[in-house]
């Protein structure tokens, strides 16, 4: 009975959301005394499949199918059942994506499995009662959960532990064929487009985010953002307003109703912190605000404020970091 | 063409959260219910592509208990025909997930909508549980949907970009925005819906698989720590030194 791991991967590397969802399965396996194996999705390179051994996972199952480069949910569920009876995993563990959260709740009912998504803790297990800790009401509050059955899958948001790196160890990568066939793809995407993400970084991948809001008056300004954003290896978002008039596109905006973050450091310039917006925000680590109305709401979420004109005070941050080299 | 709309009944997204004081249970004192806002999207896109096609019916369900019944006469007001409420608190999204199965069945609708999530739980699961209880596709969450006959063509949303994915009823869709923009409803909506058929039936299926043990609020946060705007390139070491963040 080991605990199964799905990893993710894009351009043949195992995405980092995946790498702290490995950590994760292998930190669940130890508890449970017993091992991780992982199920890789996705377009990945064996190689680096095999380095997932930094993270604790012993072994990789690997499926060369060319057409699960791109998601297609049944096939992938199928995978995924398919691995978890070979090693008869009792315990699923998938990142908190579009992807892991999707076909976690397919699984869920093929295998006659209770599922927790949005989990951010590790589960508290004690004997055959298993609890774990998931958002809710949309970041303003958490549930402790308890997860019945035989079977459990949780889906882990990002960055709610820190992926290991134990610097050597490798996994041992098996080829696995689920027999897939052309009916497992008949929901396959058409077509797949990837937008031009700034500076190449996910905005729900990233570790650092810039973000503005109307009070950086027009799009013509966003280099102010994307300056900084640059300078700090960050993705970019913005608030709903900003995209509602395409100042800004539709997929970088964060919120109840966009999408939630929670990097290690979220910089909101020119935003007003409304409750909607804060919704999308507030499990970032550490935030700092940056707005010239001292009364603003987001100063009291914040752990660091400046209250002045983003138009004076970023292009000062922005040589800060580039000074520190 | 049946659409069936899934529809859950929020705190409206201004609330601020508290719980009884055994942390057991939310405390809906006080508070207002809407429409879960994911879930606008869905009603009012079956309404347009009802109307588009100029055929069809838009039914709304609910699993709720009776205090529910204003927003689901909210959503006929919309623009829905009939409505649906099976009767039983929402346990979790599996048992939510049952009765939206046997209810699309029975009733052979063509395709299922429902929003992405509910904006209290959280959960982004019971639209893939639909689908595979249906053994139909689910596409989540979908920015876009569009229909040509019995062919839908939606666009999903992935990190990073989108998926073009062509299906043919039935499905399940969970949206999101900006599919179209949220209806209103209007005086005319408000008098009619009160005489459109809404069907009050017992839950059924097993028992819910999760159960929530306490809730809890987020630690509080220390305070901020101002930095003066003449001085902001201190926020950056102090970011290094002491958040450690870069
Ligand atoms: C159902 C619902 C869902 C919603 N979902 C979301 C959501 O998902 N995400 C979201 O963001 N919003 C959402 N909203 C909208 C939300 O209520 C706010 O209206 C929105 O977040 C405000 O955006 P903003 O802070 O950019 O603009 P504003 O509220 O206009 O704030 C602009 C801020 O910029 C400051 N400012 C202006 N000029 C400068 C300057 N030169 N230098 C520094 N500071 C300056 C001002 O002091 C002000 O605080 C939702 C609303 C509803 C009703």
């Amino acid at each position: 009975m080991s605990v199964l791991v799905v990893v993710e991967c894009a351009e043949g590397e195992v995405k980092k959301s995946s790498l702290e969802v490995a950590t994760y399965g292998a930190k669940v396996a130890a508890m449970l005394g017993t091992t991780a194996t992982a199920v890789a999705v996705g377009e990945a390179k064996a190689e680096n499949l095999a380095k997932l051994g930094e993270q604790g996972i012993t072994k990789v199952l690997y499926d060369a199918e060319p057409r699960l480069k791109d998601f297609v949910n049944n096939a992938y569920t199928k995978l995924i059942a398919t691995a978890a009876g070979q090693e008869g995993a009792k315990v699923i563990i998938l990142a908190n994506s579009n992807i892991g959260a999707a076909v976690g709740s397919r699984l869920s009912v093929r295998l006659k499995a209770s599922l927790a998504t949005n989990v951010v803790e590790l589960p508290k297990i004690d004997g055959s009662n298993f609890m774990v800790r998931r958002g809710a009401f949309s970041g303003k509050a958490f549930a402790e959960v308890s997860l019945g059955g035989d079977c459990k899958i949780i889906a882990v948001k990002k960055n709610s532990l820190e992926a290991q790196h134990d610097a050597g160890k490798t996994a041992e990568v098996v080829a696995f064929v689920a027999q897939l066939t052309d009916a497992d793809f008949a929901d396959a995407p058409q077509q797949v487009v990837m937008q031009d993400q700034a500076g190449g970084i996910l905005l729900p991948e990233a570790d650092r985010v810039v973000s503005g809001g109307r009070g950086m008056k027009g799009p013509e300004n966003w280099h102010l953002i994307e300056d900084l954003a640059k300078a700090l290896h960050a993705a970019t978002a913005c608030s709903k307003p900003v995209s509602d008039v395409d100042w800004r596109p539709h997929h970088e905006h964060v919120g109840q109703t966009g999408i939630t973050v929670s990097p290690n450091l979220y910089i909101a310039c020119g935003i007003s912190g409304a409750i909607q917006h804060l919704a999308g925000v507030n499990s970032s680590k550490v935030i700092v605000v940056i707005n010239k109305d001292p009364e603003a709401p987001f100063f009291k979420a914040a752990d660091y404020g400046i209250v002045g004109d983003v138009f004076d005070v970023l292009p000062k941050l922005t040589a800060a970091v580039k000074a520190l080299g | 063409m049946k659409f069936l709309v899934c529809i859950s009944n929020v705190p409206d997204t201004t609330t601020k959260i508290a719980f009884t004081p055994d942390n057991k249970e939310f405390n809906k004192a006080g508070v207002q219910f809407v429409i879960n806002p994911w879930d606008e999207y869905a009603l009012t896109r079956a309404i347009e592509l009802k109307e588009a096609a100029g055929s069809g019916t838009v039914t709304v369900l609910n699993v709720g208990q009776a205090d529910t019944e204003p927003n689901i006469r909210k959503a006929l007001a919309i623009g829905a025909d009939d409505a649906i409420r099976v009767d039983a608190v929402p346990q979790d999204a599996y048992f939510v997930a049952e009765q939206i199965a046997a209810i699309a069945k029975e009733g052979a609708y063509d395709v299922i909508l429902m929003g992405k999530e509910s904006i209290d739980y959280n959960g982004f699961q019971v639209h893939g549980m639909v689908g595979e209880m249906l053994g139909i596709p689910t596409i989540a969450p979908a920015q876009k949907l569009d229909m040509a006959g019995n062919t839908a063509t939606l666009e999903r949303e992935i990190e990073g970009g989108k998926e073009i994915v062509q299906v043919n009823t039935p499905f399940v869709a969970s949206c999101q925005q900006p599919m179209c923009e949220p209806r209103i409803p209007n005086m005319r909506g408000i008098m009619t819906a009160r005489t459109k058929p809404l069907k009050v039936v017992p839950a059924v299926g097993e028992p819910a698989r999760t159960t929530v043990a306490e809730f809890a609020l987020p630690p509080k946060k220390q305070g901020v720590k101002l930095i003066d705007a003449e001085n902001a390139g201190e926020l950056i070491h102090l970011l290094r030194s002491e958040a450690k963040v870069i």
